[in-house]
């Protein structure tokens, strides 16, 4: 049964959030990846996130 | 009230509004505070020393059109010893494509908003390539306008009043399913609009200058741009002044900076340097010749049109560049920035969801996704006029000034 396979007997599957250049370096060896187009709130910049939090309790 | 039904209010009587071509005016009769050398260009407010080539030009070629200069010369005189009065088309109820220029003499289309009893103004639609909105100004081009001044905007005036006024929210939401994105792709748009004209044209005109008119609309390509221009202009500035909103309700680029307005923070601009645009060229130019950003018809964008509608619209990227696969993205990631959808301007590509409507400062700046914009691209030398079309996007540093502000809006 398939449950029974270990997961890394399993073909390997990903979703890669962030840094796109994981999911090239994972495709040059035929694995399956998705990347998604995700980047942290505000590009990280702590000042307007904290914008962003302060307005968020004005809603 | 909250931030939330500020913006609730806000979209609410921008969706309530309408736009219908009602007539065509002097702008000195009908553009508020409009003086003897009133001169409004496109974009946030600037100085001559900070204007670009195109609009430089385009300036040139209205100056001579008044009858104030004869030649570039004389033109830069006027502005150099602040003759001319310049400011932002946007601050006296107007907009305008590209260097948007507008002097006192030129005839306006007078765009109706009844629900929110308001009236906008843009000029006519001269065409493509070599046209004073791109600051092209020779003797072909001054032709053209004064053509179009004293001869196609009468006929017009008295086709719209024939006519009662015609319904160009009605003609937005038709073409949208017609594979009109209506910024850089009206073919659609264009022929509707014409539909919607002839009878009228032909019942209050003769014959040849009819046949004249017809053949220049249908022409021009884009004609209907500028009233759909006034047009969504005169729907978002009914959402404007709503305290504690934070939606946008005007995107404009003066080739120098591009700035926008946020509904609860009133009149001002937050603006950046005004980017270059990714484009494809006509033949003979390149991005070496290429202006940056330029023209109030990025209105188009922010109420839901152009690139926020490009996946209704697969085939304007043979203009702008791209594929058909990109139109559907670009729009997709619109309606991450934006809180609502309009309730008539429908994309079948995407099941007829309502255009992505609603920029909201706060998701822009969180997302990091701004505004993407179809235009044109103008030589940044005065008098050459278009030499391409492309894609651009909004500064995010717009956005981040405008949460800045609106943040420390009552401190």
């Amino acid at each position: 049964m398939k449950d029974d396979i270990s997961p890394i007997q399993q073909p390997v599957r990903v979703i890669n959030m962030g840094i796109e250049s994981f999911s090239e370096d994972l495709r040059k060896v035929e694995v399956d990846v998705i990347q998604m187009d995700w980047r942290p709130p505000a590009g990280g910049d702590r000042k307007l996130i904290a914008l962003l939090d302060s307005l968020e309790k004005q809603v | 009230m909250s931030i939330d039904a500020a913006n609730k209010v806000c979209l609410e009587k921008i969706q309530a509004s309408t736009a219908v071509w009602s007539d065509i005016k002097k702008a000195k009769d009908v553009i508020p505070r409009m003086g003897e050398r009133t001169v409004l260009h496109a974009g946030p407010p600037l100085t001559w020393e900070q204007m670009c080539g195109p609009m430089r030009g385009a300036i040139t070629g209205a100056c001579i059109f008044e009858g104030w200069a004869t030649d570039p010369e004389g033109v830069a005189r006027l502005a150099e010893n602040g003759e001319l009065e310049f400011d932002s088309s946007h601050h006296h109820n107007a907009i305008g494509p590209m260097a948007g220029i507008i002097t006192p003499t030129m005839e306006v289309s007078v765009v109706r908003n009844d629900t929110d009893n308001r009236e906008t103004y843009a000029t006519l639609y001269m065409g493509i390539g070599k046209v004073l909105r791109h600051g092209a100004f020779d003797d072909e081009v001054m032709e053209k306008l004064r053509w179009m001044n004293f001869e196609l905007a009468p006929l017009l005036r008295a086709a719209l009043q024939h006519a009662g006024g015609i319904d160009l929210k009605s003609i937005v939401a038709q073409a949208l399913q017609m594979g009109d994105e209506l910024h850089n792709r009206n073919k659609a748009s264009n022929a509707l609009l014409l539909t919607s004209l002839v009878q009228h044209l032909i019942s209050v005109g003769e014959k040849q200058e009819v046949l004249k008119a017809i053949d220049f609309i249908d022409k021009a390509g884009h004609f209907v741009l500028n009233a759909v221009m006034a047009g969504s202009k005169g729907m978002l500035d009914a959402g404007a002044n709503i305290e504690n909103s934070t939606i946008v309700t005007a995107i404009a680029r003066n080739g120098y900076e591009t700035g926008i307005r946020v509904s609860g923070l009133g009149d001002r601009w937050f603006t950046a340097p005004a980017p270059m645009i990714d484009g494809v060229y006509f033949p003979g130019f390149g991005p070496e010749d290429a202006n940056p950003d330029l023209g109030d018809s990025a209105i188009t964008e922010t109420i839901g049109l152009g690139s926020f509608s490009m996946a209704g619209a697969p085939a304007v990227v043979e203009y702008i560049g791209g594929t058909a696969q990109f139109a559907l993205e670009t729009t997709l990631k619109m309606y991450e920035i934006t809180v609502s959808e309009h309730e008539n301007y429908k994309l079948p590509p995407v099941n007829f969801r309502g255009a992505p409507l609603g920029i909201d400062i706060r998701k822009v700046v969180e997302t990091g996704i701004t505004p993407v914009i179809n235009t044109g691209i103008a030589c940044k030398r005065p008098g050459i006029g278009q030499i391409g079309a492309g894609l651009t996007a909004t500064p995010i540093e717009c956005f981040t000034a405008a949460l800045e502000a609106f943040a420390g809006r009552n401190s």
